[in-house]
């Protein structure tokens, strides 16, 4: 089959305001196996602000955030191009440590996760222990800070040795949130961390990022276009390409990209024309 | 004429023809497979009764001596105390676990998470291999090739450590408890293996990725979250290879010396339940054929609630899994 590389042209509009920048993708592309899974993306993510990948099936919004902390280097046949800056640090060629480059960017999972084997107290504390913390004392208090970040502490801090898997769905969630936040990352990843709950939690989870983006930065794959809407600030719309690969069709603030898209081909989605 | 039967969709009489015929059909296989089932069971208590029986005298004799009596003599009237062959068989599968457990789980984990895709098939075809050597085999092995080895090399190197004493005093000989602590930890490697790869596979990749998103590294992966999630599972595990330990027969009659005494050392001689049954089988005058039942009898006991153990502890990793 011939591989045709027409190159999408990209509008990105990014906001007049000039915010500190959190993590800039420049051409990254991602194949597994030779074959490319997404092409050539280029934006930035701006600090302490939500940022959403929105997109159809099949677009590699998921697969572009597994990008950003590594995740596919457990995939044979994985290969990331382009450049991922984490501030200055290149992530994939400068000597950072994959360990450290996830403390620093922690990541929230489509369904919830929590070790079954651990309590509520210990999957909050969890990655902290894999960081080689000890201290009761810290963990007491990060357990404490985290929960509350995470809107669970009042309804769970008189059952802290329950074991995790007890808690309710969107509870549970809010615990993988407790448990990512505990480690202090810079940015916070969330592949569609809704999906799996019902609306009541959903409003929960949404209300709960925008408390969040106030100490990390959000970057959060959604289906929902409504919650893009909702949550984030900037977005970007990704679609898959004549060869399968996902593209970056447009990336601006959230609000042109929903009130006043540059490409049609956005329009049309928003419209629900497609999807 | 009108014999011309019409393709009728209400033709009841037709639908019933079927289903009488078919009732009566299924009746005979019935009949086959509730006979089949019924005779197996009949099987299992005339096997266990006829054990108990052939055991009675023994029992009868000797009672509670039979299992706290440390004196064996076979080929007369004893006495008949076997509790050396139970400590035999105890400690001998102990060594098994102590060597197999641990390189059965690293190889599990290697199998499923390290090793090349390409190389994993071979990696399960040796497994299976291993499990498929008849125990004959492992016996001449340990015979021909450990016996030397562990004379030679492993009992200086070991007595040299304690300067001869207890746990690596004893004759140079290689016929040991530890032999065939050897010998049968290759053999249960098999079972430990696979069983711990097919309950650790089941742990969700979510969990997996959810460790490794929180910065640990592989090892803390395996020994936080992969190996804790499927615990039940690998002491299932275990528990069946330690099962196949405890009933082993010929290849421990072949490695452990035949020789029944109180073990002293990790290099005694001695003797299980099961090689002592194969052993002396052949010598069973006076009370001793009723003897050796009344070992298989003890020996069931232990097999059979190990396995009832396992099988509690396997199907409960399934359902949490």
């Amino acid at each position: 089959m011939e591989v045709v590389t027409t190159k999408t042209e990209v509008t990105t509009n990014m906001p007049t305001t000039k915010n500190e920048i959190a993590m800039q993708l420049k051409d990254v592309s991602v194949a597994f196996s030779g074959r490319t899974a997404v092409r050539d993306v280029t934006f930035d993510v701006e600090e302490k602000k939500v940022t959403s990948l929105i997109g159809p099936s099949g677009s590699g919004k998921t697969t572009l955030l597994r990008s950003l902390n590594r995740l596919h280097d457990l995939t044979k046949g994985a290969v990331v191009e382009g450049q991922i800056l984490l501030g200055d640090t290149d992530i994939y060629n400068d000597k950072l440590p994959t360990t450290l480059l996830r403390s620093r960017i922690g990541m929230v999972f489509q369904r919830p996760n929590p070790f079954p084997t651990m309590s509520i107290y210990d999957n909050v504390v969890s990655g902290l222990r894999f960081n080689g913390i000890k201290k009761k004392a810290l963990l007491d208090e990060a357990v404490e800070s985290s929960l509350i970040a995470a809107a669970l502490w009042d309804s769970v801090k008189g059952r802290l040795k329950n074991g995790g898997t007890t808690l309710s769905g969107g509870e549970q969630q809010r615990l993988c949130i407790a448990r990512a936040l505990a480690v202090e990352p810079e940015i916070l990843l969330m592949d569609e961390p809704t999906s799996s709950l019902d609306p009541i939690s959903t409003k929960a989870i949404e209300d709960l990022m925008g408390e969040l983006k106030n100490r990390v930065t959000i970057v959060i794959v959604t289906h929902n276009m409504q919650q893009a809407a909702r949550v984030s600030d900037n977005c970007a719309f990704l679609l898959m390409g004549d060869d399968r690969a996902g593209e970056l069709i447009e990336f601006a603030e959230t609000k042109k990209i929903f009130n006043n898209p540059s490409d049609p081909r956005t329009l049309d989605y928003i419209q629900g024309r497609f999807g | 004429m009108m014999q011309t039967k019409e393709p009728s969709f209400n033709g009841s009489s037709e639908v019933a023809e079927r289903v009488s015929h078919s009732a009566t059909s299924d009746r005979p296989y019935k009949f086959v497979l509730k006979g089949a089932a019924f005779f197996f069971g009949a099987v299992v208590l005339v096997f266990v009764w006829s054990v108990l029986q052939a055991a009675w005298p023994a029992l009868r004799q000797n009672g509670f001596h039979l299992i706290t009596g440390t004196s064996w003599v076979a080929g007369g009237n004893g006495p008949f105390g076997a509790f050396a062959l139970i400590a035999d068989t105890l400690i001998t599968t102990l060594i098994a676990l102590l060597i197999a457990v641990p390189i059965g789980i690293s190889s599990a984990l290697a199998l499923l998470f390290l090793v090349p895709p390409k190389f994993r098939t071979i990696g399960a075809s040796l497994v299976e291999l291993l499990a498929a050597v008849p125990s004959v085999v492992y016996g001449l092995w340990g015979l021909w090739y450990l016996t030397p080895w562990l004379s030679h090399t492993v009992q200086p190197f070991l007595a040299g450590i304690t300067g001869s004493q207890f746990p690596f005093s004893g004759p140079q000989q290689g016929f040991s408890l530890l032999l065939a602590g050897i010998v049968l930890s290759v053999m249960i490697l098999p079972t430990i293996v696979a069983i711990s790869r097919d309950v650790i596979s089941v742990v969700p990749v979510d969990l997996i990725e959810g460790g490794l998103s929180l910065g640990a590294t592989r090892s803390q992966v395996f020994t936080k979250v992969i190996l804790p999630t499927s615990k039940t599972g690998i002491m299932g595990a275990i528990v069946l290879g330690a099962g196949r330990a405890l009933g082993e027969t010929i290849a421990v009659a072949m490695v452990i010396g035949s020789n029944i005494q109180m073990p002293k050392s990790l290099f005694s001689t001695g003797g299980t339940l099961a090689s002592t049954i194969a052993t002396e089988f052949g010598d069973a005058s006076g009370n001793t054929g009723a003897a050796l039942a009344a070992l298989a009898l003890i020996l069931m006991v232990i097999t059979a609630s190990v396995n009832a153990f396992a099988r509690v502890l396997t199907n409960r990793a399934k359902a949490t899994a």
